[in-house]
């Protein structure tokens, strides 16, 4: 006689054969297909928002390196203007001061050419006048010297006397 | 001394049931037709011998016993269904009357059948009731036993529970774990991830998971129903045949799936001398059939053993015939229960995880050099 413990019974065999089959084909259609696909859509979507938030963090970072170099390009830019201004001022400056120099050595030399211009026409003025007045003068003194007919003498006399007849 | 003799009938008790000896079936025969119905005769009488009370808790029943009141097993009736030579026979297991001694004789279609130690026999045409191998013949019995019954209710309840977490994400959409679902995907992601995956690799896995889940959680369920007293104390997956068929659809699976190279390694072992190609041949084909044959066993004895250490050491009250016994049998038991239930998730992660080695090694692509 068989131990019974380790007999199996084929009632039990044909019972468990059924039923496993049922519960294999149940659960596979009705349980693991819906829970597995679950699981594996959801550790996809997991993947997916984990791999977009390193995406976002790689696109800031990369965004924030892109501002940096911004800025200092616009700080550069400023500098540059700022330079640039700064020339320009300084020679803007330096051009009005030559300008300014030019203009006022200008001014004087015209100034100066003026002043000689009216001296001379001054000059000529007087020595006009002057010639006036000595003819006036000499007229005058010639008419008194000569008013007498000794006198008009006297001065042929020494005008001859002069007179060297060498 | 009393300490020695207890540790020698446990460890008797223990060790003949789990060998497989005609002897001692003999002696539970004996026993078996004292015990039955007459508790209280024993207890006063004699030595209290265990055994026969233990191999009819782990044993399969045609009826579901919970207790015995007043001499009376109070116990469900369960249906018995025969394939005979006249066909079909059913009728409820009440009508033996808690009878396992072959004596009472139920008549269906004009054929004489007797119970004895839970099976059903067809006494010979003429031949006196009481069992006897010259005068009973052994129709192929279906019916729904206890074990049978335990399983259907088992399949219930893994249904249910399965279904319910499925319709979770059916509502949800693939959203994170609630309730049931909390439980169960963890669990199920541990079959994938490490048992599965890890095992059959993953490229292939998933033609596999429905069969390795459901086997899992076949095994799971069942083990830790199967602690329960009364209720679920039915010991299936401690029954060799349940195990047996386990063991054969892992078989199956592996063996219709194994490709070129599983074949080849088992009738031309790629890289040895010739004939030790050749005295390979017969070694791996007895392989086939061992690896699967481990399994069946490793499960049973594992249960049915968890299942005798409990019931024996509940047994040392009666075998000393003092209530104090409990203040050591009971942590003792409450110990051992508590380490059925690691080994009730143990077992169903073993069983799963070789089978997913099988397979594995059956559908393996090698790389050759």
């Amino acid at each position: 006689m068989n131990n019974p413990l380790v007999t199996p019974e084929l009632g039990l065999i044909i019972w468990s054969t059924i039923v496993f089959c049922i519960l294999f084909f149940l659960l596979a259609k009705f349980a693991w297909k819906p829970i597995l696909n679950a699981v594996k859509d959801r550790e996809a979507s997991i993947e997916n928002a984990l791999n977009a938030a390193e995406q976002a963090k790689k696109e800031m970072q990369e965004l924030s390196a892109n501002n940096e170099v911004l800025l200092n390009q616009a700080r550069a830019e400023r500098d540059e203007m700022l330079k640039d201004a700064r020339a320009v001022k300084d020679k803007m400056i330096s051009d009005a001061k030559v300008t300014a120099n030019a203009e006022a050595e200008r001014i004087i030399a015209s100034a100066k050419e003026a002043i000689q211009h009216e001296k001379l026409a001054a000059i000529t003025e007087l020595k006009n006048q002057v010639a006036t007045l000595s003819i006036e003068i000499a007229e005058k003194i010639i008419k008194q010297e000569l008013s007498t007919a000794e006198k008009q003498k006297s001065l042929i006399d020494n005008a001859v006397s002069e007179i060297n007849l060498n | 001394m009393l300490k020695n003799k207890f540790i020698k009938t446990l460890v008797f008790s223990i060790l003949s049931l789990v060998f497989i000896n005609s002897i001692q079936a003999d002696n539970h025969a004996q026993n078996s037709s004292e015990h039955d119905g007459n508790h209280k005769k024993e207890a006063s009488d004699e030595a209290y011998d265990p055994i026969p009370v233990i191999m009819h808790h782990i044993a399969d029943a045609h009826d579901w016993h919970f207790f015995d009141y007043n001499g009376h097993a109070v116990s469900m009736p369960l249906p018995i269904i025969l394939w005979t030579d006249n066909g079909l026979v059913t009728f409820m297991s009440s009508e033996f009357h808690h009878d396992n001694t072959g004596e009472h004789v139920v008549e269906k279609k004009g054929m004489r059948f007797i119970k004895f130690h839970e099976k059903i026999y067809q006494l010979k045409d003429g031949a006196p009731a009481g069992f006897d191998y010259e005068t009973t013949i052994k129709p192929l019995d279906l019916s729904i036993t206890k074990n049978v019954f335990a399983m259907l209710m088992s399949v219930l309840i893994i249904l249910i529970v399965f279904i319910k977490t499925a319709s979770h994400y059916a509502k949800n959409g693939a959203v994170a774990p609630k309730g049931i679902a909390s439980f169960m995907e963890p669990l199920i992601i541990f079959v994938r991830d490490d048992i599965a995956k890890v095992n059959i690799g993953e490229k292939k896995y998933m033609k596999f998971m429905p069969y390795l889940l459901t086997v899992f959680f076949f095994i799971w369920f069942n083990n830790l129903l199967g602690l329960i007293p009364w209720i679920g104390g039915a010991n299936l997956t401690g029954n060799i045949a349940v195990t047996f068929v386990l063991a054969v659809f892992t078989m199956l699976v592996t063996n219709f799936n194994g490709n070129k190279e599983y074949w080849g390694h088992i009738f031309w072992m790629p890289g040895a001398p010739v004939p030790v190609k050749i005295m390979l041949i017969p070694i791996e084909l007895v392989g086939i059939v061992i690896k699967p044959f481990a399994l069946m066993v490793r499960l049973f004895a594992n249960i049915t053993a968890g299942h005798i250490v409990v019931l024996s050491l509940i047994s040392l009250i009666f075998i000393f015939k003092n209530a104090a016994m409990g203040a050591v049998s009971v942590p003792f038991a409450l110990f051992i229960s508590v380490l059925e239930l690691l080994v009730a998730f143990l077992q169903a992660y073993v069983f799963t995880m070789l089978s997913a080695l099988f397979i594995g090694t059956a559908v393996a692509e090698h790389e050759h050099h």
